[in-house]
């Protein structure tokens, strides 16, 4: 069985993000960067599951600027055994990723695509659903735990009212959550020996998809500041001004 | 053309957020249908039909159906849509799931949790959790819209009597098969619409300490949340997570006990008209969105809270 994970180069979790002050965007310049979290636990699920003998290969791909290839390299350094970087620059939309996604499925041949859930950038939340789509497999998302049976998977969804069972027949798409397991960190052997694995280029104008965005970018703002509160001294005090100065209690 | 609302209800009634997001998809255009697709559904229909807002029902029934699976539910929305210049629901966990799934296939860029409509194709939404607020224009011809349901208020759920179309169901998507959910029943109100939400945060230490929280929320009537922290130490379970992968709350009021406030949770909860912050660290996050910080060790001061709940005597219904 062959697995492919798709990887997201974000700005880090422990960022305070900084809106442009001409408002097109928010600023990236020397801002840390890293794998977008949930996709994490997808490259760390993968690489479980090819541990235990179920998996024979764990493919990393990335869609996005040069610099990309330091994430690829990173699922690497963890277990992936090959990378593929997809090139491409500016906003790129899920709608245009899943449809790059679904030219590297049709070559590779996966069994399974696993992603994170969402990324924590634009908080879109689509690349996978939007992948299963295009591909007509079933879909996976938000799962928490994965269970392999023969052809098929049985994966615990994480929904609002609690949690959901489903049982999807390989191929099938999954895109994971933060609960699905504990990313490890790389050894330094490990990412000395990730220097060594193959990572492909693809142009993705290459691949005959329109990238363009169909949804324009008027303008990025701060939101409105909450005003600044008080400190009370005691519980007490924090009692009596909920109740007649806030009028909540 | 007219918008199409996917009602998102559990075949028995509809879910509260469904009024959300038809106060939401109404302000695209006033001439909005809503499609119910489920099993014996015809009860949730009728409801879905009194909406003074929606104008016409159109009602999709399958053994299939009944439990909500996007990949059964996509192709009939897809089909519906050509009718239709807009289709909108819900960005909880139901409409996250299926949204996409549907816009893959029109081959539109889905615009993801709106929080205000500026025009017909013009709409309002955070990224980066919060820290930014991105105006966004979809020049696609059709657009497939999900709205984040606390940032719009629930419509008017009587009065009206709209007609009720039926639509032929779509074959059954034969990979994917439901197996069970696994719901948490509680009386109290839900997390996503209560007026007061208490929650608690890593700084609870465990499980057990947990019924702090709960005899805070059961004096206020309140809904109870939770940090990441404390969903992935096992303290509590993930329904009750808030925050930019948990869920969005804006309530009256927010109480945050031991949670530091980490930018993830914030995106969930700083929406709350007054927060609340009870944390032994002066310096940690939730102060700087709290309008009331109280610097305490939370083992000492929610026992006197709950006491000076009590003097009050105010429970809330």
């Amino acid at each position: 069985m062959k697995i492919l994970v798709a990887v997201k180069r974000v700005i880090d979790y422990n960022v305070q993000v900084r809106v442009k002050e001409d408002n097109t965007g928010v600023v990236t310049e020397n801002v840390k960067m890293s794998t977008n979290p949930p996709d994490d636990n997808a490259i760390e699920e993968a690489v479980k599951i090819k541990e235990s003998g179920k998996a024979t290969e764990v493919v990393a791909v990335s869609v996005g600027e040069e610099k990309a290839q330091e994430t690829v390299r990173k699922a690497l350094a963890v277990g992936a055994d090959r990378g593929i970087l997809i090139k491409a620059d500016g906003i790129l939309e899920p709608l245009a990723v899943s449809k790059l996604l679904q030219k590297i499925v049709e070559k590779e041949k996966p069994d399974l695509v696993f992603m994170g859930k969402q990324a924590i950038d634009d908080d879109c939340n689509q690349t996978g659903q939007m992948l299963s789509a295009l591909l007509n497999w079933p879909q996976a998302t938000f799962a928490s735990k994965i269970e392999i049976k023969d052809k098929k998977l049985e994966v615990m969804r994480e929904i609002d009212e609690g949690l959901e069972t489903i049982e999807i027949n390989i191929p099938a798409i999954v895109t994971c959550d933060l609960r699905l397991n504990e990313p490890r960190y790389a050894s330094l052997p490990n990412i000395m020996k990730a220097k060594k694995k193959p990572i492909e280029q693809i142009n993705a104008s290459d691949l005959g998809v329109d990238t363009s965005p169909r949804i324009e970018q008027i303008k990025v703002e701060e939101p409105p500041k909450r005003k600044a509160g008080i400190k009370v001294k005691s519980v007490a005090e924090l009692v009596q001004k909920l109740k007649n100065e806030a009028k909540v209690i | 053309m007219s918008v199409l609302l996917v009602a998102e209800h559990n075949n028995k009634e509809l879910k509260p957020f469904t009024l959300n997001a038809v106060t939401a998809a109404s302000q695209m255009n006033t001439d909005l249908h809503a499609v119910i697709i489920g099993n014996n559904c015809g009860d949730v229909a009728k409801k879905l039909s009194e909406l003074p807002l929606v104008k016409k029902v159109i009602q999709v029934e399958a053994a299939h159906y009944e439990n909500f699976v996007a990949e059964n539910f996509a192709p009939v929305i897809v089909k519906l849509a050509e009718n239709y210049s807009h289709v909108v629901c819900s960005a909880n966990t139901f409409g996250k799931n299926l949204m996409p799934r549907i816009a893959a296939s029109l081959d539109t860029s889905q615009v993801s949790d709106i929080i205000k409509v500026i025009s017909a194709d013009t709409f309002l939404r955070p990224i980066y959790a919060g820290n930014a607020f991105a105006t966004v224009k979809s020049k696609d011809p059709k657009k497939c819209i999900t709205i984040r349901p606390t940032s719009f208020d629930p419509c008017e759920s009587s009065g009206g009597s709209a007609p009720i179309e039926k639509a032929e169901p779509s074959e059954e998507f034969s990979n994917t098969k439901f197996v069970k959910r696994e719901e948490i029943k509680s009386d109290r109100p839900e997390l996503g619409t209560a007026r007061v939400v208490v929650s608690g945060g890593r700084g609870m230490q465990s499980g057990d300490n947990f019924k702090l929280i709960t005899s805070v929320a059961d004096k206020l009537n309140a809904a109870i949340g939770a940090s990441r922290a404390a969903v992935d130490a096992g303290y509590i379970s993930n329904d009750h997570q808030v925050g930019q992968t948990g869920k969005v709350v804006v309530p009256d009021l927010y109480i945050a006990i031991g949670i530091s406030g980490a930018i993830q949770h914030l995106a969930g909860m700083k929406e709350s008209k007054v927060i609340v912050a009870i944390n032994k660290d002066g310096e940690a996050p939730i102060f700087s969105v709290a309008d009331y910080g109280l610097e305490a060790d939370l083992f000492e001061a929610v026992p006197q809270f709950i006491e000076e709940l009590n003097k009050l005597n105010t429970i809330q219904k």
